[in-house]
């Protein structure tokens, strides 16, 4: 037993933490997208299971593990299967890195950054199978529109943390929370805030989120990539889909918003409550703004985000260098 | 100078985004409007401008009888033919009726045949037609036709919705409710 190292006991007590999480956190999402849809439309929203259709994720959760898995005919069985765990299990990976707290992260990298970066590509390479493997039109056009959409805003993505990166010279996530203070004033938000909304407008567009959830337009493409998925193969790319919005908040706010330093007391809750005020954004962000057109996505991203963030890293790198 | 223009014109469409977020964000705040249905019934105040299926408007004094005069302009203005009126005929004479009036007419005094009374004896409306479109409101000569405010109609035979509205209006006199609506309620827009 002694020759176990410390360090990979803790990584896996981070990764089970981590899928416990992810798979809470999957139903308050659920909870809430739900309810604040209504909430805007005026309505009550889930209402009729439990108090206040608290218990409304579980009986979703329990409606779609009961239901038949179908492969459709003349789909590869296999890559049809392997997408939803591709895009699902990739997702756990990108928790690791992540700093909940002075001591909740599971593990500390040097290029902790990176492996997000790198490991959240994979999900596109899950849509890209899942589209083409399930032998339906739909489901390659939204494959098609998925890598696209992501190759395209990984960019600015990239830039505007690269901008973060270059003015703290890490790329390890600790640290870069560690820069930063407790108050707003002190966050990197303030010195960078170009940065951070290019950021949050790639991040959107990185998971597929309304206004830009082309790959999977219902009106378009009926579900787009995930067309014939039933039960639990839908269910683990909608898992996949809030975890990683849960990443790409995480990260916004380790990045850009002071981490898990808070005013008077730092601690975890500050880096929830900053996540989940992100993904409250995103799903008010849903509610309201219709889905742009193709063109119209990729316009956005070629024209205006790409040389913004590129102009925002010159700047970044000429001030750093000065000074 | 275009170049700067379109510039311009993005940087202001960020403007309404935030316009968006507002309304959105107003709406979240709000009130909701819905109902829990079973729990709670639909006040008056909430059933102002719905379109119910149609029903017939009584004369102010006699409201058991429509005010309808069997003009048919709502029969034809229908689209959809949901509407079947059928006006009343005129009295049938007995033999000793015609032949007094024959007697009047050789004397030479003027006699008036009885006309057909001005309205309808049968008012059928299907409501699995209808599209609520109002052409037959706007049309109706007298305003004898409204919404009614009927919200919980449900059935499982589709020979429910062939509504005879002369019954109709017929029991609601008798049950003497207040008119659903006010008179001359049936909604513009
Ligand atoms: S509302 Fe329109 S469809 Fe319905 S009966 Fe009147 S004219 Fe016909
Ligand atoms: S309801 Fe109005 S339009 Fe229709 S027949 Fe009667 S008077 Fe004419």
């Amino acid at each position: 037993m002694s020759q176990i190292p410390v360090e990979l006991v803790k990584l896996l007590i981070a990764l089970v933490a981590i899928a416990a999480f992810v798979g809470l956190n999957g139903l308050v999402l659920v909870y809430l997208e739900r309810k604040v849809a209504g909430h805007i439309q005026r309505r009550p929203g889930p209402f009729e299971v439990g108090p206040h259709g608290l218990l409304q994720p579980l009986a979703d959760a329990v409606k779609l593990i009961g239901k038949q898995l179908f492969t459709p005919k003349n789909a590869d069985g296999f890559l049809f299967w392997l997408a939803p765990i591709i895009s699902f299990l990739p997702a756990l990976l990108l928790f690791v890195p992540i700093p909940f707290g002075p001591v909740a992260t599971g593990m500390e990298m040097n290029l902790g950054l990176l492996l997000i970066l790198a490991f959240s590509g994979l999900n596109v390479l899950a849509l890209c199978l899942a589209g083409w493997g399930s032998n339906n039109k739909y489901g390659v056009l939204g494959a098609a529109r998925a890598v696209a959409q992501s190759v395209a805003y990984e960019i600015p993505l990239l830039l505007a943390v690269l901008a973060i990166a270059f003015q703290t010279g890490s790329l390890n996530l600790s640290e870069i929370v560690q820069g930063q203070g407790g108050w707003p004033w002190q966050w990197n938000a303030m010195v960078q805030p170009l940065a951070f909304i290019i950021y949050f407008v790639s991040a959107l567009g990185e998971t597929n989120r309304a206004p830009f959830d082309l790959p999977e337009a219902e009106s378009e493409l009926t579900a787009g990539f995930h067309t014939e998925y039933s039960g639990m193969g839908f269910g683990l790319f909608f898992l996949a889909e809030y975890a990683n919005m849960i990443v790409v908040c995480s990260v916004a706010v380790a990045l850009f918003l002071g981490g898990w330093h808070g005013p008077f007391f730092d601690g975890s809750w500050w880096f929830l409550a900053k996540v989940y005020v992100l993904l409250l954004i995103m799903i008010w962000l849903r509610w309201t703004f219709p889905r742009v057109r193709f063109d119209q996505l990729l316009n956005i991203n070629w024209k205006w985000l790409m040389p913004l963030a590129l102009l925002n890293l010159l700047i970044t790198a000429f001030v750093t260098k000065l000074s | 100078m275009t170049a700067i223009k379109k510039i311009w014109e993005n940087v202001s469409g960020l403007w309404s985004l935030i316009v968006g977020l507002r309304i959105t964000g107003k709406n979240f705040m709000d009130k909701q409007i819905t109902l829990h249905y079973p729990r709670e019934t639909v006040s008056k105040s909430q059933l102002e401008g719905f379109r119910g299926p149609l029903e017939l408007v009584g004369k102010p004094k006699d409201p058991g009888s429509p005010k309808c005069i069997a003009c048919m302009m709502c029969v034809s203005a229908c689209p959809s033919n949901c509407l079947t009126v059928v006006k009343a005929k005129a009295p049938v004479l007995t033999e000793e009726e015609l032949q007094a009036m024959k007697d009047a007419e050789a004397r030479g005094e003027k006699v008036t045949k009885p006309k057909a009374p001005k309205e309808p004896i049968k008012f059928i409306y299907d409501f699995t037609l209808c599209s609520l479109c109002g052409s037959c409101v706007e049309n109706c000569a007298v305003n004898s036709l409204r919404y009614s405010s009927n919200v919980y109609l449900a059935s499982t035979d589709r020979n429910d919705f062939k509504m005879d509205l002369l019954a109709r209006l017929a029991t609601q006199a008798q049950a003497k409710t207040p008119p659903t609506e006010p008179e001359n309620s049936t909604r513009e827009d």
